[in-house]
């Protein structure tokens, strides 16, 4: 039988296609060790812990209400937004929740496993795998509440429906695809972690979240502008049974996306053992 | 007989580290940067960095042990990280062939609030298992692990041992080609530690093994080779591992205290072991093949001791008590208090190569010939003094040899 060979030295003199190839070989092979590690995860979650899945979803509802008693209080005067407000607020948070987790996944997962990361060599792609399925856990109980939320406000059902959660899927990779290419020197540094989270929650006013895109002004081009945007719409349009007004930026978004995820997958791969070495002597 | 296949091979194996957090976390940043443009030039040492590990170079085939050894901070752990593949060289190469088993980190991966049987399944799967080969192996690992009673039961409400039971149990499944051991064996009960190391002697034969240990008579039971590191650097690299042992001792300087309990003012003096002077500068004597050490003092005890007797307890490096001569035969007896008492002992060369360390204890002993009862400590010190053993005929993890008469004949 022939035995893997495996070699280390201080080059990475591989082809980057053979680095690509691995890296996406051992994405999917790790298949039942991200799986287990996700279980785990969730498990230990729920089990210690009366409110377990409520958790999921309590923040981006908090903030919700917060705009909702805004404008039902005429505290802030908002533009129309074409449907039930509280339906849109809704949708708009538990849709930026889902993102903003998918970006902080890669950095938190690797973090929590330092543990095991400078102890034993495992396929390290697992931990942005495991990192998925909780999201996509986690992501389902939010739908869930979306969907329910939609027939209670009285949207109602469309075909379209069915589609959101490709578009929810969209936006996992868009995140995760961010946090991947931060992951590693967030790693070494604290502050990344706090600025990526204070620039989240910034972002979040260009962003269509809690307001519609004015019709005109600075603010209308700087949102259009934004990715963020036509992530947010598109799954809101297809949720709520409108027409997808950014459906073309969406799909190039979703695209790059792709390419880029693979790219940090592998940029991910490399750069753990310069990490694993400043973590622990 | 064939030389079975080279599993590892480590050339002009390099590594280095920073010395400053703030700066080590720099380089980080900067290396993540380099790497991704492959950098390909020849790393230098940079402000505040030391080389960690230096132009290691061995091989292992299937079969050998190698026998890691180096006092704390020689580089040990991170030359076993390199060869896991957790951290890159800087320098140099390693090639290795087939399954790597490391067993540095004993349930990696568990989590306290899950129970025993879940976190089999998260241990396994992070030393790669597949689900498959997890059921098949759990009942197997629960025997092993003697706690099926608890196995249900949250991991946190284990005990230590307990859970090193466990995650060797897991551990003990893998079938590796390379297996890497770190000092994780020194733990459990003595029962779990000898099924422990039982199954690594089972896996020896298949396997090329590396293990870092810093008790030298397991060294010598299990190893075949022997590389000694000292500052990065190899110090000794060898087949023969009683001269492994031997140079690992000479690192070190001694931090044996020569200990003293002395409650009745006892006084000694003029202790000479080979017609050299103990002082207060601790002696070595080094001892040749066949030489016996000869030990003599005086002292003088303010009391009236009846009955005493005095014994030179042998100790190991280890601190260990190996052998223990006496003067039972020839209880002395002192009366008149402010005596000289002329003591001389001669110990015969029953060791094997080593270092050992005498020291002398007098205390007030009753009865005899056949049955001594022992009294109170009128005096005692460890330690007085140590001698090394060389060229003794015989190198093992055996510290004394006893003499014994052997009849082998041919019928």
């Amino acid at each position: 039988m022939q035995l893997e060979t495996r070699i280390y030295q201080k080059e990475n003199n591989l082809k980057i296609g053979k680095l690509l190839k691995d890296s996406a070989k051992d994405f999917f092979d790790s298949h039942f060790l991200a799986k287990q590690l996700a279980t785990r995860d969730i498990k230990a979650q729920y089990r210690q812990s009366y409110l377990g899945i409520i958790w999921a979803f309590i923040s981006p509802i908090s903030s919700a209400f917060v705009w909702i008693f805004l404008s039902a209080t005429g505290t802030i005067k908002l533009n129309d937004t074409g449907v039930p407000y509280p339906i849109y607020v809704f949708s708009g948070t538990l849709i930026w929740s889902i993102i903003t987790e998918a970006i902080n996944l890669p950095s938190s997962n690797t973090n929590a496993a330092r543990g095991i990361l400078t102890k034993i060599n495992f396929p390290k792609e697992a931990l942005v795998l495991s990192g998925i399925y909780k999201l996509l856990f986690n992501s389902s109980i939010k739908i869930g509440l979306l969907i329910t939320l939609i027939f209670a406000f009285g949207v109602g059902f469309h075909w379209s429906l069915l589609l959101f959660p490709f578009a929810i899927l969209a936006a996992i990779l868009f995140g995760t695809t961010i946090g991947l290419f931060f992951t590693p020197i967030s790693l070494i540094y604290t502050d990344i972690a706090k600025i990526i989270s204070m620039g989240l929650s910034l972002l979040m006013y260009i962003t269509p979240v809690v307001y519609a895109i004015p019709e005109d002004g600075l603010m209308k081009m700087v949102m259009e502008l934004n990715p963020f945007t036509s992530l947010i719409l598109t799954a809101r349009d297809l949720a709520l049974g409108s027409t997808p007004e950014y459906l073309n930026y969406f799909c190039g978004v979703f695209a790059v996306s792709a390419l880029l995820f693979f790219i940090g997958l592998l940029f991910y791969r490399i750069s753990i053992p310069i990490i694993v070495e400043r973590l622990s002597a | 007989m064939e030389e079975k296949e080279v599993l590892i091979k480590v050339e002009g194996l390099s590594k280095k580290f920073c010395k400053d957090l703030k700066t080590s976390l720099w380089y980080g940043v900067q290396d993540l940067v380099s790497n991704i443009r492959g950098n390909k030039n020849e790393r230098l040492l940079r402000d505040k960095e030391f080389w960690a590990v230096k132009d290691i170079n061995f091989e292992l085939r299937r079969g050998e042990c190698l026998g890691l050894i180096g006092h704390n901070g020689a580089g040990k752990s991170t030359l076993l990280k390199i060869l896991n593949g957790l951290i890159n060289p800087d320098a140099g190469k390693v090639t290795i062939k087939g399954r790597v088993g490391a067993l540095i980190e004993l349930g990696a991966g568990f989590n306290p609030i899950l129970s025993g049987r879940e976190n089999i399944y998260n241990n396994a799967a992070v030393l790669g298992f597949s689900k498959k080969e997890i059921e098949a192996k759990v009942e197997e690992i629960i025997d092993f692990s003697e706690i099926r009673e608890f196995i249900d039961m949250p991991v946190q409400n284990y005990s230590s041992g307990m859970k090193v039971r466990l995650g060797f149990a897991i551990a003990a499944q893998m079938e590796p080609d390379v297996l890497i051991i770190d000092e994780v064996l020194a733990v459990g009960d003595v029962g779990f530690r000898i099924k422990c190391l039982n199954r690594i002697s089972d896996l020896l034969n298949n396997c090329a093994v590396i293990l870092v240990s810093h008790s030298m008579p397991q060294i010598a039971r299990i190893c075949t080779n022997g590389l000694l590191l000292h500052n990065g650097q190899e110090r000794l690299i060898t087949n023969s591992i009683g001269e492994l042992v031997e140079q690992y001792y000479k690192v070190f300087t001694d931090n044996y205290k020569s200990n003293e309990i002395n409650p009745f003012g006892i006084d000694i003096y003029d202790i000479k072991a080979n017609g050299l002077d103990v002082g207060d500068n601790e002696l070595a004597l080094n001892l040749k093949k066949g030489e016996d050490l000869e030990l003599s003092f005086t002292f003088k005890c303010p009391l009236d001791i009846k009955e005493f007797s005095i014994h030179l307890p042998i100790t190991d490096e280890q601190m260990i008590h190996v052998a223990l001569t006496s003067s039972l035969e020839n209880i002395g007896v002192s009366l008149n208090h402010g005596d000289d008492i002329y003591v001389k002992c001669k110990i015969p060369s029953s060791f094997t190569n080593g270092k050992f360390y005498v020291g002398i204890t007098i205390i007030e002993t009753k009865g005899g010939p056949n049955h001594f009862n022992i009294g109170k400590i009128l005096y005692k010190k460890e330690n007085c003094f140590k001698f090394y053993v060389r060229e003794s005929p015989l190198t093992t993890s055996v510290p004394i040899i006893l003499n014994s008469n052997f009849t082998v004949e041919y019928e």
